[in-house]
């Protein structure tokens, strides 16, 4: 019998769950190494996702369908790598505890960390307790409720769009590509659980680019009310009931602008995952920001300059649920071209 | 006490806890299409009355909706409301109509009160 070729998947986020679930459609053996304890990755942190506000964890059970108890696939959790280097044409992976994966290729697929918003000290983040970021925003409205430390419905709530983003001062130059969406997919959840209550978005530029999103934004502005002021905030501060004092400008009308929010939330941006920084740079194939470097952006994107490594998903750069399962896949394909050739 | 002829002059800053948003709402309950704009300013890109004057019915429409009142009321005499904008509007908002209730709502806040 010919001997089964071995892919080790690092990282069982979407990008990872949909690149070994179609190895293992190929007969392929696959091996997923997981930091935590339970898969899914960052999908976890989210209710509902845009543009159509389905439940995440639905998207989630149906994107594990044939994952879970595939036999191709074999799941190990709690398992960190801690190195990932090319041995006779073999790919070895080495985790915190010990361990020793080997495989024919391997996939580099672990994805993104959201920006510490404790960086952008002026915002008030973990000064303020009514200032949140926007995945502390999803996990409230997980539980059904979105209140301030007060315990009280915030009358005003603003959302700020490029924290940690388009920032030369934390070493980011880049646009995240889904804080504004989701900035936007917030502010209209907010008005359907609290109609009587107002929602500002302070931004730079509405970045919505994509099917439906354009439609997302229009219908917070006409259905909702959400009122859009153009300008960054540039520092916050307490008043002495904790609500959140904002200055900013309004540069539609060339005029500081101040006001008070019951609750401020950053949407924080995308920056590259520690084992993604890691494990690129052991291999030399670290590109900007941390984040990995595929071959070609445009012929080779899944492919990395090193021969049998392959990339997936977010650990490229800022990507959608949506691009990142597609990549996920496009993944898979590249390694099977990969092993046919290698036979 | 002597009066030197100066004073000190009102904060320039936009307060929006101070100013009364809400006025604002009496144009979208009359023109909901007010609620679209993206302040894109293709409407003053294209007004005839710009050709003449300063008037910018982007930036109008946007102090109204920050509660910025001064001067509005004489700023919209510009308009001759013959409505070019309202063809171009990308977001199909009525500016017309919004140019025309903020005309009232001005009106009644300013004119009625000399």
């Amino acid at each position: 019998m010919e001997n089964k070729k071995t892919v080790l998947v690092i990282g069982a986020g979407p990008a990872g769950i949909s690149a070994a679930k179609s190895l293992a459609n190929d007969n392929i053996s696959v091996t997923v190494l997981e930091k935590e304890d339970t898969f899914g990755g960052n999908i976890n942190n989210w209710a509902k996702l845009f543009p159509n506000f389905k439940d995440a964890g639905e998207v989630k059970s149906s994107l594990i369908q044939n994952f879970v108890n595939n036999q191709n696939i074999k799941i190990v959790y709690n398992k960190k790598v801690t190195e990932l280097k090319k041995h006779n044409q073999k790919w070895i992976a080495n985790t915190s505890d010990g361990e020793v994966f080997e495989s024919d290729a391997a996939i580099l697929s672990t994805g993104f960390k959201v920006f510490d918003a404790q960086y952008k000290e002026e915002l008030g983040y973990g000064i303020y307790p009514n200032v949140i970021t926007s995945v502390e925003f999803e996990k409230m409205y997980k539980n059904g409720k979105i209140l301030t430390v007060q315990g009280s419905v915030p009358k005003k709530i603003a959302f700020l769009n490029c924290v940690g983003s388009r920032d030369e001062k934390v070493g980011n130059h880049y646009c995240s590509r889904i804080c504004c969406i989701a900035a936007v997919k917030q502010a209209i959840e907010f008005k359907e659980l609290y109609p009587q209550s107002e929602a500002f978005i302070f931004y730079m530029d509405i970045r919505m680019a994509g099917q439906f999103y354009e439609e997302l934004y229009r219908k917070s502005q006409e259905k909702h009310g959400v009122v859009y002021i153009r300008g960054r905030i540039s520092e916050t501060s307490s008043t002495i009931d904790k609500k959140v004092q904002i200055k900013a400008e309004d540069t539609l009308a060339a005029t500081p602008l101040r006001m008070t929010v019951d609750m401020l939330v950053l949407m924080i941006g995308v920056e590259a995952s520690k084992s993604t920084t890691i494990l690129s740079k052991q291999n030399n194939i670290d590109g900007p920001y941390g984040f990995a470097k595929s071959k070609d952006i445009h012929t080779a994107d899944n492919y990395s300059n090193e021969n049998g490594l392959f990339l997936a998903g977010s650990c490229k750069r800022p990507l959608t649920l949506t691009e990142t399962i597609a990549d996920g896949k496009s993944a898979a394909i590249s390694v099977v071209e990969y092993l046919k050739q290698t036979k | 006490m002597k009066n030197w002829g100066f004073k000190i002059p009102d904060s320039r800053t936009l307060d929006l806890d101070k100013e009364d948003l809400k006025l604002y709402n009496k144009i979208v309950e009359k023109v909901p299409s007010a609620r679209r704009c993206i302040m894109c300013g293709m409407c003053s890109a294209t007004c005839s009355a710009a050709n003449h004057t300063n008037f910018n019915f982007r930036l109008v429409h946007h102090k109204f909706r920050m509660g910025m009142f001064e001067s509005l009321a004489s700023e919209l005499d510009k308009c001759m409301l013959c409505g070019k904008c309202r063809m171009l509007c990308p977001r199909g908002v009525n500016t017309r109509a919004v140019i025309y209730n903020m005309r009232i709502i001005l009106d009644n806040m300013y004119y009625k009160n000399i």
